[in-house]
C-alpha cells in the first residue's frame, strides 16, 4: 500500500500530541505494522496463548500466535507450562502443525526429525553422527546453543499468558489491582470450554480492540442490546481504565431504569424501538452467578485479549493480526466445570448474543471494515476521540471514550511514539 | 421415508433463504426443535456450543426479527447448492438424514465467494398434517473460520 505519510520521518508524528487524535496511517502503514509486531506483541506485553483447561495433562499442547510469532504452549512433567517459538532451530519449519494435541516427551520436526523436549530444548538430531561414520554434524557442534526462542509464561485464573521480553512486569503489576479484581470476579473456579469459532475481520487489529473498549458505541450500533435493556448508556455502569491505559473493564449495573427517561428518544436514536419483542424470551433468562449486580462486563488486556461476561454468556476472545487490513478474532465460549444441565442450556442459548452470528456482536464484525474502507485515502487525516474529555482515567459513565484513549496511551508508549 | 420428499424439503428450504423469504424459514421446523450452526472441529471435540442455537421455532422467528429489524450488516444474499440426502435411519415417519451443502455469498459489491460448506445433520419428522419438518437441523460447517459475520441462517 502506498501511504504518502511516513510516520518515522515526520517530527511530532502524533497529531497535537494527544490521545484524543489518532492518525489513520496507523491502520494502513506496512512499516508501522512490522514495528507493532516487534514492539507491541513481542515487546513488554503479556499475550494470551491458551486456557489452562486446554492443556490439563503432561504433554498436552496448543499452538497459537503472539502477533505473527507462532508458538507452542505445552504442559510439562512437573505441571508447569512452557511456551516456545514454533520454529525448528534447523531450517525454520513449524515444529507442530496442528491446533493442539498430546505428545509423549518430544516434539519432532517432520522436515529432518530434529526433536525438542517439553521445554523447547533441542534433544535430538537425526543422523547427528552420520551413517557408518560418514557425514553427520561437526564434532564441535553445540546442540545446546540451538533452540527455538523461549517465552516466559504466567497463569492467572486459568488463563495462560506469554511474553518474549525479560522485562515484562509480573501479570498482577501489569494489569493493576482494579482490572485484576475484575478478572478474578468472573474466573472464580474451574472452567469448561463449550466451543470455538474464528471470525475473519476485514480490518486492522487495532480497530477491533478500540471497538471492544468503546463503551460509547454499544447501545448505539447494537439495536438488540438497547431494546432489550441488556445495556443502555442510561443504565448504571462505568469504565475502569488501568493506570497505563492499556487494560479496561466496562460494566453495566442491573438496576431498574427510570421508565420516564427519554434520553434515547430525545436523540432520535435508532436503537429506541418499543415494538420489538422476543417471541421466545428464554434467550434472556439470566441468573446472577457472580454475587453482584453486574450483568455485563467487557474486559480487555493489552494488546489483544478480551474476557466477556454478558449475562451468563462467557467467552474469551483473542485478537490475531494478519497484516495491516485483516485480523482473526478467535472466540472460545466457556462455562464452569460445575455447571448444571440447566445452566449449560442457558449458556448455549445466550451464546446467540455473541460471536460471528451474535445478536449483539455481529455488527462489530463489519464496522471495523467500514472504517478501514472509509479511511482508504485518509492516511494523513485523524479520528476524533473526545467523548468524555481528553484523558484516560476511569469514569462512572459509559458515554465516554476514556478507555479508547487509554489504548492509544499504551500503544504510543510501546511504539515509542 | 422417501428420498424424493427429502429432496423437495431441502430444495424448498434453500429457496426460501436464497430468495430472502426469511419469514418462511421457521415454518420448516417443528415447534420444539433444535437448530444449531457448528463446526466439524467442535463436533469432533464434543463441544456443544453453536454460532446459532435455537431450541424452539419461536427462537428462529426471533432470528428473523433481528435480521430484519435490528442487526446491521452490508447487503448480501446466499446461493445454496444442496446435495443429495443420505438416509441413515428411518422408521415410523422419522428419519436421520445427512445432506451436504455449499453456500455462496453474494455481496453488495458483486463479489461471489464460497462462504460455507458442510453437512446438514437432520432429524426429519412427518407431522400430523403429513408435511415433513425438521425436529433437528444441526449445520456442521467444514471449517471454523467465518468471514466478517453470519447474519443470514445456513
Amino acid at each position: 500500500m502506498d501511504i504518502p505519510h511516513d510516520p518515522r520521518s515526520t517530527p511530532g508524528l502524533w497529531p497535537e500530541d494527544s490521545v484524543a487524535r489518532v492518525p489513520y496511517w496507523v491502520y494502513q502503514d506496512e512499516e508501522n505494522y512490522a514495528r507493532e509486531l516487534h514492539r507491541v506483541f513481542e515487546g513488554t506485553t503479556w499475550n494470551f496463548v491458551c486456557l489452562e483447561a486446554d492443556i490439563p495433562n503432561k504433554g498436552d499442547y496448543r499452538t497459537n500466535q503472539v502477533g505473527a510469532l507462532p508458538v507452542i504452549v505445552v504442559r510439562d512433567a512437573n505441571g508447569g507450562i512452557n511456551c516456545f517459538e514454533n520454529r525448528c532451530a534447523h531450517r525454520g519449519a513449524l515444529i507442530a502443525f496442528d491446533d493442539g494435541g498430546t505428545i509423549e516427551n518430544n516434539f519432532k520436526c517432520v522436515y529432518h526429525a530434529w526433536s525438542y523436549d517439553l521445554c523447547g530444548n533441542l534433544r535430538g538430531i537425526a543422523f547427528e553422527r552420520g551413517i557408518n561414520g560418514v557425514g553427520g554434524m561437526p564434532k564441535d557442534f553445540k546442540r545446546d546453543a540451538f533452540c527455538p526462542r523461549k517465552l516466559r509464561t504466567t497463569t492467572l485464573c486459568g488463563l495462560v499468558f506469554a511474553t518474549l521480553s525479560p522485562d515484562t512486569p509480573p501479570i498482577e503489576e501489569y494489569l493493576g489491582a482494579e482490572i485484576l479484581g475484575r478478572i478474578r470476579r468472573v474466573l472464580n473456579r474451574p472452567i469448561k470450554v463449550m466451543g470455538r469459532f474464528t471470525q475473519a475481520l476485514p480490518n486492522n487489529w487495532k480497530l477491533y480492540v478500540e471497538n471492544v473498549k468503546d463503551t460509547y458505541h454499544a447501545s448505539l450500533l447494537h439495536l438488540f442490546f438497547g431494546t432489550f435493556r441488556i445495556t443502555r448508556l442510561t443504565q448504571g455502569g462505568g469504565v475502569l481504565v488501568s493506570p497505563d491505559g492499556g487494560h479496561h473493564a466496562s460494566y453495566t449495573i442491573d438496576k431498574a431504569e427510570d421508565t420516564k427517561t427519554t434520553a434515547y428518544r430525545d436523540q432520535g436514536i435508532r436503537t429506541e424501538n418499543k415494538d420489538y419483542k422476543l417471541a421466545d424470551p428464554s434467550l434472556l433468562d439470566t441468573v446472577r452467578e457472580f454475587g453482584d449486580d453486574i450483568q455485563l462486563q467487557i474486559l480487555s488486556v493489552f494488546p489483544g485479549f478480551i474476557l466477556q461476561q454478558i449475562h451468563n454468556c462467557l467467552a474469551v476472545r483473542q485478537v490475531v493480526p494478519r497484516g495491516t487490513g485483516e485480523m482473526d478474532l478467535k472466540w472460545t465460549y466457556f462455562g464452569f466445570a460445575d455447571d448444571s444441565p440447566e445452566m449449560t442450556r442457558r449458556r448455549l442459548k445466550q451464546q446467540n448474543l455473541v460471536g460471528p452470528a451474535g445478536f449483539v456482536s455481529m455488527e462489530d464484525g463489519c464496522v471495523g471494515g467500514f472504517v478501514q474502507r472509509g479511511i482508504a485515502s485518509a492516511g494523513d487525516q485523524v479520528s476524533v476521540i473526545e467523548m468524555g474529555g481528553q484523558t484516560t482515567e476511569s469514569q462512572a459513565t459509559r458515554a465516554t471514550e476514556a478507555s479508547v484513549r487509554g489504548f492509544w496511551k499504551a500503544y504510543r508508549h510501546h511504539m515509542g511514539y | 421415508m422417501d428420498v424424493s420428499r427429502l429432496v423437495d424439503l431441502n430444495a424448498a428450504y434453500a429457496r426460501a433463504i436464497d430468495t430472502e423469504k426469511f419469514e418462511d424459514w421457521p415454518g420448516f421446523f417443528r415447534d420444539s426443535c433444535l437448530y444449531k450452526v457448528t463446526t466439524v472441529d467442535n463436533v469432533a471435540r464434543g463441544l456443544e456450543a453453536g454460532l446459532i442455537y435455537a431450541d424452539s421455532r419461536a427462537m428462529l422467528q426471533d432470528r428473523i426479527s433481528a435480521l430484519r429489524q435490528a442487526n446491521i450488516y452490508e447487503r448480501q444474499r446466499y446461493r445454496h447448492i444442496v446435495g443429495l440426502p443420505t438416509i441413515l435411519e428411518s422408521r415410523n415417519g422419522t428419519a436421520d438424514v445427512e445432506t451436504p451443502f455449499l453456500i455462496v455469498r453474494i455481496m453488495r459489491d458483486g463479489k461471489m465467494e464460497v462462504f460455507a460448506t458442510g453437512c446438514y445433520r437432520d432429524k426429519v419428522v412427518t407431522e400430523d398434517d403429513g408435511d415433513l419438518r425438521f425436529a433437528e437441523r444441526v449445520v456442521v460447517c467444514d471449517g471454523s473460520r467465518f468471514d466478517t459475520l453470519v447474519a443470514i441462517p445456513f
